[in-house]
């Protein structure tokens, strides 16, 4: 499991990858970020760190649920790494249905950026990785820049497929092309989902210093929700 | 301009002290990488391929160093040792002939592979880094500790992998199943460092807020000396982390290669820049960078990914971004760079006491240099 957080104001950051006893991987990028000089703790490291710091550990157990391992062996089956979670299906149209749904449904992956009423802008991203994953891979959610980043100007929060993220520095993206190019955030937002990620790997939230909120995403859907102080509430899966 | 262009560098911030014999050696050492890499630019080699022979090269034996040396300047167009006729008179190198090739990654005067920075439990924890800008493809390592060449494995998981970046006991693992060469972690552990550690941990370098002096740290250097700190370590115990190379290629395709063996007494599992996408490492089909320093600060920055960006949205030249990315971008943090564009340009760029490098262009020019 992997998260990652980040302080638009200060710019201090915080991210974690390999647990797999922590209850809670985005309070211990909390703590890396806070208690730490360094940024980014991972596997025996950062499990060791959450053990001096006293935080919630459970038997890895708690995390294998039987819908992830019926999962897993669609994957193994169709011989290929999913990029989140599919329901898994039943009898004869599991193939089918597995393949129509690799890449487009949207669970593992949880993240939230906010702007708060000082003006303070902050993104936080965790996850559970990709189904059928090698050991050890890391994805884009713990690397700043490409699945979270803030600072003044916005805060990002990425999903999709880890790779293309990275790639692309999706987050920190929509940053520089609000900084350099002084587009909006909608404007970076969209530019960056339907130009520099490929079509079926990326959705993201955002927003921005003056109060936009945004959720573009080049998926066939993904969970997001959002609200703004004004009363503006949206809770959507599609299109 | 045009043509290729290639930067090698071997860290940033360099002990002011650091003996002339030590400095004299660093030269060569880089001089050695950056002639391998130009042979395999006039041999058309890749940017990407060649990238990854520079980091690389220092694994395949130890340099043999034949008797004797000389000064050159390039006054003398054929002792230079691209065969070049370059007649820049601001030039003043010094090398050593070689009996073979000698390495980056394996040189235990940079921190990268043999001569790893050890962790607070004297381990080592090397990482890598490799990006192809033609394709954006990339690949990461992290956490390796018995892997001979870290770059090498990282060009397996861009190439041979679904993924872009493994690390610790996977990337280990993956290591094994692609038959990449394994040695014992003592391999990389050198005496040296050893010492360092110790001192490092004496001096409680590693504090929350590093940027404090240590408390009741006494020394007999000069007072600017004990202020000077990177990573939290006082200089005259550090030694500059990480490898890297950039290049592009006569196709005017861009790649950039880090790798490094972490950072003295830093806590385990604690992961830097240079395996870092957009940190460490980024190249596009506009240019390539690699950089190193302060890797919390470099991430904070996204310090590759940002000179690309000030290239690309703001339309200023390699030179502007460079500069803004390390005087402005860093902020309070300690770093250096090397970047090449596509249109053949080629720079260095530091806000530390010195940084490792050399560069090279297909017209010619050479330098190498530590100092400002």
């Amino acid at each position: 499991m992997e998260a990652c957080i980040m302080d638009g104001t200060t710019m201090k950051c915080g991210a974690v990858s390999g647990l797999s006893t922590v209850v809670n991987a985005i309070s211990l990028a909390r703590l890396v970020m806070e208690k730490t000089p360094h940024i980014y703790l991972a596997f025996d490291g950062a499990e060791a760190f959450a053990r001096e710091q006293g935080v919630e550990t459970v038997d890895p157990n708690h995390f294998v649920t039987p819908e992830n391992i019926e999962r897993l062996e669609q994957a193994k089956e169709a011989n290929r790494v999913q990029i989140d979670f599919t329901q898994p299906a039943k009898g004869d149209i599991r193939k089918e249905n597995a393949e129509a749904n690799g890449g487009d449904s949207q669970i593992g992956t949880v993240g939230c950026v906010a702007l708060d009423s000082h003006g303070n802008l902050a993104s936080a991203t965790s996850t559970g990785g990709l189904v059928n994953k090698m050991v050890g891979r890391i994805g884009d959610t713990p690397v700043i820049g490409a699945g979270t980043y803030a600072n003044s100007y916005c805060a990002v929060s990425a999903t999709g497929k880890g790779e293309a993220i990275i790639k692309a520095t999706v987050a920190r993206e929509v940053a520089a092309l609000m900084e350099y190019k002084g587009l909006s955030l909608k404007e970076a937002a969209a530019y960056v989902i339907e130009e520099k990620v490929a079509k079926g790997n990326a959705g993201l939230v955002a927003v921005s210093a003056n109060g936009e909120v945004t959720m573009p995403f080049n998926t066939t859907g993904m969970f997001r929700a959002c609200a703004t102080e004004d009363g503006h509430s949206e809770i959507s899966i599609w299109n | 301009m045009g043509g290729w262009a290639i930067a090698v560098h071997g860290g940033a911030g360099i002990d002011p002290s650091l003996p002339l014999q030590r400095q004299e050696e660093a030269c060569q050492a880089l001089l050695s990488a950056l002639h391998l890499g130009i042979s395999a630019l006039r041999s058309a080699s890749s940017a990407v391929d060649v990238v990854e022979l520079v980091v690389l090269e220092s694994s395949k034996g130890r340099q043999k160093r034949s008797s004797g040396y000389w000064p050159c300047n390039c006054f003398r167009p054929n002792c230079c040792p691209c065969g070049s006729n370059s007649l820049d008179p601001c030039l003043w190198i010094l090398w050593i002939r070689f009996g073979s090739v000698r390495e980056l990654e394996l040189n235990p005067l940079f921190n990268s592979g043999c001569g790893s920075a050890l962790t607070a439990q004297g381990t080592v924890e090397m990482d890598a880094s490799i990006m192809d800008g033609s394709t954006r493809k990339c690949g990461a390592v992290s956490g390796l500790s018995t892997v001979k060449n870290p770059i090498s494995l990282a060009r397996l998981v861009m190439d041979k992998s679904p993924h872009a970046y493994l690390a610790f006991d996977g990337a280990e693992a993956f290591a094994r199943q692609h038959g990449a060469e394994i040695v014992d972690t003592s391999f990389f552990i050198i005496e040296e460092n050893v010492i360092r550690l110790k001192q490092a941990k004496e001096a409680k370098s590693i504090q929350f807020d590093y940027r404090l002096p240590s408390k009741g740290w006494d020394t007999c250097a000069s007072e600017a000396e004990q202020m000077v700190q990177m990573n939290g370590v006082p200089i005259s115990l550090y030694s500059p982390e990480t490898v890297g190379c950039v290049v592009v290629d006569a196709l005017g395709r861009c790649a950039a290669a880090t790798s490094t063996g972490g950072l003295i007494n830093k806590m385990c599992g604690r992961i830097g820049d240079s395996p870092l996408i957009g940190a460490g490492t980024y190249a596009c089909n506009i240019c390539a960078v690699s950089a190193t320093g302060e890797g919390e600060a470099i991430i904070r920055a996204t310090l590759a990914r940002d000179v690309a960006a000030l290239m690309e949205f703001k339309g200023i030249s390699l030179k502007e971004a460079v500069d803004c990315a390390i005087h402005e971008r860093l902020e309070d943090g300690k770093g250096g760079l090397i970047a090449v564009s596509n249109d053949g340009h080629v720079i260095c760029g530091f806000n530390t006491t010195g940084m490792f490098r050399a560069l090279a262009t297909e017209d010619g020019h050479m330098e190498v240099g530590l100092w400002d």
